[in-house]
């Protein structure tokens, strides 16, 4: 070590040391001559600054996306609303300075104060949002007064404009106020209390694309909280537009006819999944949301009878009725428990285990095949094949259909509805499953549940040669300039458990539900697009003998219509149901018939045909 | 043996600078949490630092008391070590504002990227003090040394914390620049250098580039750090010649400042006491830097003296990127004030720090 010393002399190491020393010394007097320079040159501007706590930063809000159809119909937009806002500190005599606000607004001046000492403690430099969305009247007043109001101030900002009312309300759903619980879920980063979000339906699925990123600006105020200089500006980044799958005119044309039912309809194309109109019925009008909804008008919605914030079409369940007899056909068919040319004699009625099982036709339908009993829904011929297949392979099939387990549209919360077996009894009720109750589920009666878009994918996938797909909603996200971010790709699910033969069969029964001579369905019939369908009519109540006494409405059963058209190559496959609608023939299979009309009769119907022909995409 | 000169020798100067110093930091962690009204005060804070503090003077006293020779021979243990617990922080860290810089063992929750710089130097030192010559560091010998800095920084900048990445190469860069480099090695070091920089810069992607460049100037984020920048800069002048008084800082008062009691404590400082106050703070850190360096010229070995060099270099160059930053001179990064901020990993850190000076100062006449 001592060789260090002695090759490399002391001085070496001093000459470093002094040098270093040398560095430190301009370091730190460079950081003196910077003190001195902000302290005592520049001191009394900062000084004056720092009174008021002139600086501040205001947070722009980032404009939300559009929602819009697949042709790009405008259905949710934005609009300016002013809110009045207050800032305690800025107002010398706050007492005084509200008082006078209260009576330009003419609202009770005790209704300004509480709002302030609400949030006091927050530190009196927070501005308080004092009323939001004043009309343009009370705007001019306060504007024209400002010099007399310190620390008020007007804010423009964005507010939420459903352009078509309630149309598809419960698919696109509102927006609200974030709540701690959705702070605290940490998903949401960048938010603040106070903040809204969207709080149901596409809204609230696509929120993070819709959101966008605020902006903010660096101000310095005077003394009364004025802007005087912006200092800097970051601006907002808006939020992604969302085109939906849907079909505004179908979407609409539906809607009409739910008017005044409790009811949910959907429509989606069999060859992508897309979903074209899903509309559920009594709507509501998500405008009613913007801003806060008032106590009366919430109660009012959650109370109504017929569930006007429930979106029915995937979050009400029921029992299928005879619209579940395409999966016990396809189960018997591919069980081999029966074949095309299997015979059933249908007497109105079939005894088992002491009991007579009704058939809907009290005098029967006689000797029926698989078409017959499909065209003319013969329950005799059904509960035949449901009592060779038994309840659990029955349940097999139905799940493979994709009943009983969500469909993964997206859409928070979708029901699952209910596939019941066996063991789901054994460990529901914890007593053994009865042979009698597989009789009912062979026609969609009994524990079974199911969702009007569980039905219409159902239906979908036996027009659409056994090929299920996701449905899907979203059909392309673009920027606000409208470059594309995202377009949506069809996602094939797998197919049905069944042959081409059982297909074709079944497919060949429900057309002769619409076109047969005793088809249950005639009236949908039309005379240019083959429709092919299935009625259902689900008790809400056991059947009743006798069956001309009076039936209170709400005991009334519902009526289901599923379908696809035209038969072939299907472009639109629907389920309609229709609560305390009694028949599915009469309730809903109109309803349905009118829709397709409406998609299939007009040029162009494919919204991806729309598209090609004008070649510029949304707009 | 006890050795008489070991008392003698005791370094009472800087022991009292360090003392000057923690009790100003004390006072001013006191001003910066209790400013806010109740419910915001965090007087809790207070307490702990008053903890810290005491347990920095056990610390500071352990690391006197050893030989510091034995640290040649520890220096790669205590690295490996460290480096390990950086590598623990990267994979089960807590992460918390959007890094990962802390590693949670009970109650305590500790920062392994303080601690890395102190055994950075310690390898340093130790690998210069055998490879020194008259010609120089030659290229191949700054192999190591060159790796050595890598894992750590390489392992910082993944938490993600550039301030502290930075912190570690310039500290590296020092302690390598005052032992003696070749002049062709470092010719070519610089030349490599230049060349490389401008052909990273176009790999980095878009957000890399902006974010190093919001680094380097704040007003590229002028709602973030650039807005943080204007509010310390009016804390700062406004508190003019003599300040605003002890705990009358308005700035501070009302959350205007970020960070008021740890990266922004300077700011608090400097207006409640003014140009008076900010300027004798800055002082007594160029004492301490003098007295560091006066201890690395003292030392009889090259160990003693490039370990004295880097320790200094470490306080120094926090002291002066800290201070720099809240007056708008320097980047805005996460470096805390040596004995002035909030926080146990730096104040255990400078502990050691001026422990190890002390330790340096007081065997310099041991050698034999």
């Amino acid at each position: 070590m001592n060789q260090y010393f002695k090759s490399t002399d002391a001085d070496w190491v001093k000459q470093r040391i002094v040098g270093f020393s040398l560095f430190a010394l301009l370091a730190f007097s460079a950081l003196l001559a910077r003190l001195v320079y902000l302290q005592a040159v520049m001191g009394e501007d900062y000084q004056r600054l720092s009174v008021n706590n002139s600086i501040r930063l205001q947070i722009i809000d980032p404009p939300r996306g559009l929602i819009l159809d697949a042709g790009g119909v405008k259905l949710a937009e934005n609009r300016p609303s002013f809110d009045v806002i207050f800032t305690p500190k800025d107002a010398g005599d706050a007492r005084r300075v509200l008082g006078d606000l209260a009576a330009y607004l003419q609202v009770p001046d005790d209704d300004l104060l509480s709002r302030v000492k609400h949030t006091r403690g927050l530190g009196a430099f927070r501005p308080v949002v004092l009323r939001q969305d004043i009309g343009r009247d009370a705007l001019a007043v306060v504007e024209a007064r400002k010099v007399d109001l310190p620390g008020v101030q007007v804010d423009v900002r964005i507010r939420r404009n459903y352009l078509q009312g309630s149309l598809a309300a419960h698919l696109i759903g509102y927006l609200g106020e974030v709540s701690p619980e959705d702070l605290s879920r940490g998903a949401l980063t960048g938010l603040r209390g106070g903040d809204t979000i969207g709080k149901s339906g596409v809204e609230r699925e696509f929120d993070a694309l819709l959101r966008g990123e605020p902006g903010g600006r660096q101000v310095e105020v005077n003394a009364s909280g004025q802007v005087m200089r912006v200092l800097n500006t970051v601006a907002a980044r808006p939020g992604h537009n969302v085109h939906l799958t849907i079909d505004h005119m179908l979407q609409e044309r539906t809607e009409q006819l739910l008017e005044g039912l409790a009811a949910a309809a959907v429509a989606v194309d069999p060859r992508t999944g897309r979903i074209l109109a899903m509309a559920s019925s009594p709507p509501f009008s998500p405008n009613a949301f913007v801003g806060g909804i008032d106590a009366p008008r919430w109660e009012a919605m959650v109370s109504h009878p017929f569930r006007a914030l429930e979106n029915k079409a995937i979050q009400g369940e029921y029992p299928p009725g005879s619209t579940y007899k395409i999966v016990t056909a396809l189960a018997g068919l591919e069980e081999k428990v029966i074949d095309e040319t299997s015979v059933f004699d249908c007497a109105g009625f079939l005894s088992f285990a002491g009991r007579d099982y009704r058939c809907w036709k009290k005098e029967g339908h006689g000797r029926v095949d698989i078409r017959r009993a499909m065209a003319e829904s013969c329950d005799v011929f059904f509960y035949r094949v449901a009592q060779r297949l038994g309840v659990d392979r029955l349940a097999w099939y139905a799940k493979a259909c994709g009943l009983g387990a969500a469909t993964g549209i997206g859409l928070e919360p979708e029901s699952r509805g209910l596939i019941p077996s066996s063991v789901w009894k054994k460990k529901r009720f914890g007593v053994p499953w009865q042979d009698g109750e597989t009789l009912s589920i062979a026609i969609g009666q009994g524990y079974n549940l199911t969702t009007p878009l569980q039905m219409a994918m159902l239906t979908a996938a036996v027009g659409n040669d056994g090929v299920r797909h996701r449905p899907q909603i979203l059909d392309r996200v673009e920027t606000m300039e409208g470059a594309l971010v995202h377009r949506s790709q069809p996602e094939a699910l797998g197919k049905l458990p069944a042959s081409p033969r059982t297909l074709a069969l079944i497919q060949q029964g429900l057309s002769a539900v619409v076109n047969g001579e005793r088809g249950t369905a005639r009236r949908v019939h039309i005379n240019d697009i083959e429709i092919a369908g299935k009625t259902g009519t689900s008790q809400v109540v056991g059947r009743r003998e006798g069956g001309d006494d009076y039936t209170p409405p709400h005991l009334r059963p519902h009526a289901w219509f599923v379908c696809y058209a035209p038969v072939g190559s299907p472009r639109i496959a629907i389920a309609v149901v229709v609560e305390n609608g009694e028949h599915g023939s009469s309730a809903a299979g109109p309803i349905a018939r009118e829709m397709v009309k409406t998609y299939l009769r007009r040029p162009a119907a494919d919204p991806r045909l729309a598209l090609e022909m004008s070649g510029t995409p949304g707009g | 043996m006890f050795d008489r000169r070991l008392v003698t020798n005791f370094d009472w100067g800087l022991l009292a600078l360090a003392l000057i110093l923690g009790a100003i930091g004390l006072v001013s962690v006191y001003s910066a949490v209790t400013a806010d009204p109740p419910p915001a005060s965090q007087k809790v804070l207070f307490y702990k630092q008053t903890l810290w503090f005491g347990i920095g003077l056990v610390v500071m006293i352990a690391s006197l008391s050893f030989n510091y020779r034995l640290l040649d021979r520890w220096a790669y243990p205590i690295f490996i070590a460290c480096l390990l617990m950086l590598l623990a922080v990267v994979l089960f860290g807590k992460l918390a504002g959007g890094s990962r810089r802390w590693l949670i063992l009970g109650p305590v929750h500790f920062q392994p990227s303080e601690m890395i710089k102190i055994a950075v130097v310690l390898v340093l030192a130790k690998y210069y003090a055998k490879n020194v010559s008259p010609q120089g560091i030659t290229l191949r010998e700054l192999g190591r040394p060159i790796l050595v800095c890598a894992l750590p920084v390489g392992l910082i900048v993944i938490q993600p914390d550039l301030g502290t990445a930075g912190l570690v190469a310039i500290i590296a860069a020092t302690v390598t620049l005052f032992v003696k480099v070749a002049r062709r090695t470092l010719a070519l070091l610089l030349a490599a250098g230049a060349a490389v920089m401008p052909a990273a810069w176009m790999l980095l992607k878009d957000y890399q580039r902006r974010r190093i460049l919001t680094f380097l100037d704040p007003t590229h984020d002028p709602l973030g750090s650039g807005y943080h920048i204007i509010q310390s800069k009016i804390a700062i002048g406004s508190g003019m010649l003599t300040g605003k008084g002890y705990l009358q800082g308005t700035q501070n008062a009302l959350s205007f400042l970020p960070e008021e009691h740890t990266d922004f404590i300077f700011s608090v400082l400097a207006e409640e006491w003014g140009l008076v106050g900010a300027a004798a703070l800055i002082l007594l850190f160029a004492l301490l830097v003098f007295r560091g360096l006066s201890i690395a010229h003292r030392c009889r070995d090259p160990f003693g003296t490039v370990l004295a060099v880097g320790i200094t270099a470490l306080l120094f160059w926090q002291a002066v990127i800290n201070i720099g930053m809240t007056m708008g001179l320097m980047p805005v990064v996460g470096v805390p004030l040596p004995f002035i901020s909030y926080g146990g990993s730096s104040t255990i850190t400078v502990a050691i720090c001026i422990g190890l000076l002390m330790n340096l100062s007081m065997r310099r006449f041991m050698l034999e």
